[in-house]
């Protein structure tokens, strides 16, 4: 197995591609300190993290309180968006992120965040951990058995949900060569019984989740071709030794990553990791992270969530409103609401609506550090470059492409010479300064990564 | 108005139908009895049409790309000639005598010894002199003296149901089924529409009006809002320059490989659907006649610029929208339903006026709506309660401005518990609606359909 690695520089502008891809950008000073480690000690820094912790101020909501995650409506977006913006292990938030929209349920109708919650920090715990815990876990997971219809699932009427997405979208994928069969949907209905839980008569919440044996379809299903009792545990055990399963991982894994398929030998050999590490997670994101592809490969767009949190992070700024829950769902992703079972649709990030979103997303995030025209703006530099570097300085300091830079310069040389001949023209260099900042923070340079 | 403490299943109502409109978003455990509003937990995806020139939220269907929406839209839209149903719902239950009294009648007297408006107040309505028009539905009795109005004064259905929730359920689904999840518009479309024109089924109020929830066509909905962006501090000059230089990054870009070009392309795209779009019912948009203006004016905003959708060849079919004002009249019912009512009747008739001025009045019907109407006694409160047969209005150009359903008087027309019987059945008018308006099969859509005659109502 040889696995390659990147072997070209690894700068400030590779480490930052690499904390955009494996976490949410980086907060003032970390791509150059990053690049320092060099390409495989910068990745471990990343895939074996140490302890977890939050740095910065708590967030808060918009009058200053403390968030109430699990109960008022909008905090699980903001908890989870204060986790990604003060987290001291990206990759593990990151990578919650990606199991999020792996095993992607839906608050609409699970219809309880302290459930969601839960769910979130199962994802979390197995974030780098073992695929084959994290699907066993997620297969008992009470927001699962409500999104899916495992609760009440019963021998006299097995519902099929489950069963199909755990294979479809999950482990094996839909209509592949030597890939299930439909009958194979009926029999792990059958074997995925037993799961139930207790409805409160007033609320309809549901408490006490558990396997009941007496619930269960005890006799034989036929799976695969194999006969046997199969329960749950069987189920998963099923899925993730189909001879299917280690492909349909690395390629699904890749792509969160990466935005070309990997080439024939690297697919075969992240399998192999995959499943010599019996199934651990850390070696093949590892793996795909030095992979050259990551940094000589095209762009790809920062998730909704990913933009709103890196902005926050460049910017120095915690999590203090509310409004990060409609702008970012204005922006095509609210936190625990995926659109469906298959999680979020990577290639409709970027649409004229969803521009709108981002557009207010930088906006928001720069408004509380804009000038105020109205007022004198002494130390404001008269030279357009200056004044376009002071205004960049103040946006946390985003990498540009040359040209868009050079465009900013013009736009700023255009703005400040209009200010002669315009009544207002004193107000101009504040609002230049403004313009500079929201230009650079919704270029195409920062929407991508 | 003095908040209606018993009335906690009404706010509640309006709360769920945000909601399942939301497709699920946070919906509320339901309370029991309380059935789920039809079309709960469609999906909804938001996009800008550009071909309609509107911000719009297509429901259902998920399998087609918003590409394919796009050119349905367009394709429908070509030439467009077809007949449109508006449906307006008066939200609270408005109180059917009031809106239509019995001036003289010894009993309403005694009934609404407080309430009870005097026979100078109103127009006499003369296809039956006993009945005056509220002076607020002064636009509308115009409008009747023209034969554009079919009134229907005691429209309701048997067995009553005095819960906002389930009764304005019933009248969205089209049936007395609290289980049944599809609008009775909805199945319509689903029978008659396009499997790629959102536009057919269109709720005016941004989210999915419950009547219009189809199984198999997209409806959708829009809120009418501008589409632009804005940056805090920047402004004038300053912010048309910011313009011309978001498109030349945005065209800069555009040139590049991958994702950064796509990024650059959406730029450029959303600059220009800012500097074009102008939506319909917003600020720099002018109606052929004026409408209401001042104070709340979402309504007549959102009927000048229906007009103007459908005036500029929109495929439009079924149109939802919900009324000004709030009939849920408990306490102070003079000022609240005067209110209301003068805003919706002025509204209705400049949306007439404004039909006629394009040549369009032959191709569209508004149907007026309240799901149940109040006790014929007044309560303490200035107020009525929860009542049973309401008034409903159809407006059009081609409407049968007759009478549908009799008043049945005070004496002999109240039920046992004191509210006024239906004289005429919702789903007999929905079915007319069906056949005679759009010349489609009613059976298809309304359950039991055979068993409701139907009354004249297009001519």
């Amino acid at each position: 197995m040889s696995l390659p690695v990147y072997q070209g520089p690894f700068k400030a502008a590779q480490a930052e591609r690499l904390l955009w891809r494996a976490g949410f950008g980086p907060k003032k000073g970390d791509a150059a300190q990053l690049a320092k480690l060099g390409l495989v000690r910068a990745v471990q820094s990343l895939t074996r993290p140490g302890e977890s912790k939050l740095v910065g101020p708590e967030a808060t909501d918009d009058k200053g309180n403390p968030l109430a995650p699990a109960d008022a409506s909008g905090h699980d977006h903001l908890w989870w968006l204060d986790r990604m913006v003060r987290t001291t292990t990206p990759l593990v938030e990151r990578m919650t992120l990606i199991w999020h929209d792996w095993f992607a349920n839906s608050n609409d109708s699970v219809g309880s965040q302290k459930l969601m919650l839960q769910q979130n920090n199962l994802f979390r715990k197995y974030a780098l951990g073992s695929f084959w815990d994290l699907t066993m876990n997620v297969t008992k997971d009470p927001a699962m058995l409500i999104f899916l219809s495992g609760l009440y699932s019963t021998p006299d009427a097995p519902n099929e949900n489950y069963g199909r997405e755990l294979m479809e979208l999950f482990t094996l994928g839909a209509d592949r060569p030597g890939g299930y069969k439909e009958d194979d949907v009926r029999e792990q209905a059958r074997a995925l019984t037993g799961f139930t839980a207790d409805a409160d008569e007033k609320t309809g919440d549901y408490s006490n989740f558990r396997f009941d044996p007496t619930l269960h379809d005890n006799d034989v299903k036929t799976i695969f071709g194999q006969k046997g009792n199969f329960d749950w545990k069987d189920s998963v055990r099923l899925v993730l030794t189909h001879p299917n399963h280690p492909s349909f991982f690395v390629a699904k894994l890749w792509s969160y990553f990466i935005p070309t398929a990997p080439d024939a030998a690297t697919q075969a050999d992240l399998e192999q990791l995959y499943i010599s590490g019996k199934y651990a997670v850390a070696p093949v994101v590892e793996a795909i992270l030095k992979h050259p592809a990551l940094y000589t490969g095209p762009s790809m767009v920062k998730p909704p969530v990913v933009y709103n949190a890196g902005l926050l992070r460049a910017l120095g700024r915690g999590v203090d409103t509310e409004a990060w829950v409609y702008l970012s769902s204005q922006a095509g992703q609210q936190l625990f609401y995926p659109p469906n079972v298959s999680g979020w649709d990577d290639s409709r990030w970027l649409d004229t609506a969803t521009f709108q979103g981002r557009w207010n997303i930088a906006n928001y995030a720069l408004t509380t550090t804009s000038l105020d025209e109205g007022k004198p703006q002494k130390a404001l530099p008269k030279d357009p470059l200056k004044l376009t570097r002071k205004a960049l300085a103040a946006a946390g300091a985003p990498t540009l492409d040359a040209e868009t830079a050079k465009l900013l310069v013009a736009f700023s040389t255009a703005a400040l010479g209009a200010a002669a001949t315009d009544p207002d023209g004193r107000t101009f260099p504040a609002m230049t300064f403004n313009a500079i900042r929201q230009l650079a923070a919704v270029s195409p340079a920062q929407q991508t990564c | 108005m003095k908040p209606c403490n018993h009335c906690a299943d009404f706010s509640r109502s309006t709360l769920l139908h945000r909601a399942a409109a939301e497709a699920g978003r946070g919906l509320p455990s339901i309370e029991p009895g309380m059935p789920l509003p039809a079309g709960t937990g469609l999906s909804r995806r938001t996009f800008l049409s550009r071909a309609a020139g509107l911000a719009i939220s297509v429901y259902g269907v998920d399998k087609i790309g918003l590409h394919a929406l796009e050119s349905g839209i367009a394709n429908a839209a070509n030439g467009s000639t077809g007949r449109v149903l508006v449906s307006v719902f008066l939200p609270g239950g408005a109180d059917a005598l009031n809106l239509l009294y019995p001036a003289e009648d010894a009993i309403y007297r005694q009934l609404r010894p407080k309430l009870a408006l005097p026979a100078s107040a109103g127009p006499v309505f003369s296809e039956d002199t006993r009945l005056h028009w509220h002076p607020s539905l002064s636009p509308i009795a115009k409008l009747h003296s023209e034969g554009k109005v079919a009134v229907m004064p005691s429209i309701g259905y048997d067995h009553p149901d005095q819960s906002h929730f389930t009764s304005r359920h019933y009248w969205e689904v089209g049936a007395t089924d609290a289980n049944l999840r599809t609008g009775w518009m909805g199945r319509f479309l689903d029978t008659v529409g396009a499997p790629d024109n959102p536009l057919q089924g269109l709720s005016l109020d941004g989210a999915l009006s419950p009547a219009l929830a189809s199984t198999i066509v997209p409806v959708a909905a829009t809120d009418g809002a501008s589409y632009g962006f804005s940056t805090d501090h920047v402004t004038g000059g300053v912010e048309q320059r910011l313009y011309d230089s978001l498109r030349q990054i945005g065209a800069t870009a555009a040139a590049k490989p991958g994702w950064t070009g796509v990024a650059g392309n959406v730029q450029v795209q959303a600059n220009r659907l800012r500097e074009q779009l102008v939506p319909f019912g917003q600020e720099g948009f002018k109606p052929p006649v004026a409408y209401p203006e001042g104070g709340d004016d979402g309504f007549p905003r959102q009927l000048a610029g229906l007009a103007a959708m459908i005036g500029a060849g929109l495929p439009l079919k079924c149109v939802s929208v919900t009324g000004p004002g709030g009939y849920d009249t408990h306490a102070d019912q003079p000022e609240a339903l005067a209110s209301g009512i003068d805003l919706a009747s002025r509204s209705l008739l400049a949306f007439q006026r404004d039909l006629e001025s394009r040549g369009l009045q032959d191709r569209v019907i508004v149907h007026v709506w309240s799901e149940f109407g109040r006790r014929a006694e007044e309560n303490g409160s200035l107020g009525t309660d929860h009542g049973a047969a309401g008034t409903g209005f159809l407006i059009g150009n081609r409407v049968n401005g007759k009478l549908v359903g009799e008043f049945a008087g005070l004496k002999d027309g109240l039920d046992d518990d004191g509210n006024l019987r239906a004289t005429s059945d919702f789903r007999a008018v929905y079915s007319a609606v069906i056949e005679q308006w759009f010349q489609a099969d009613a059976a298809a859509v309304i359950p039991s359909a055979a068993s409701f005659s139907r009354p004249k109502l297009i001519r």
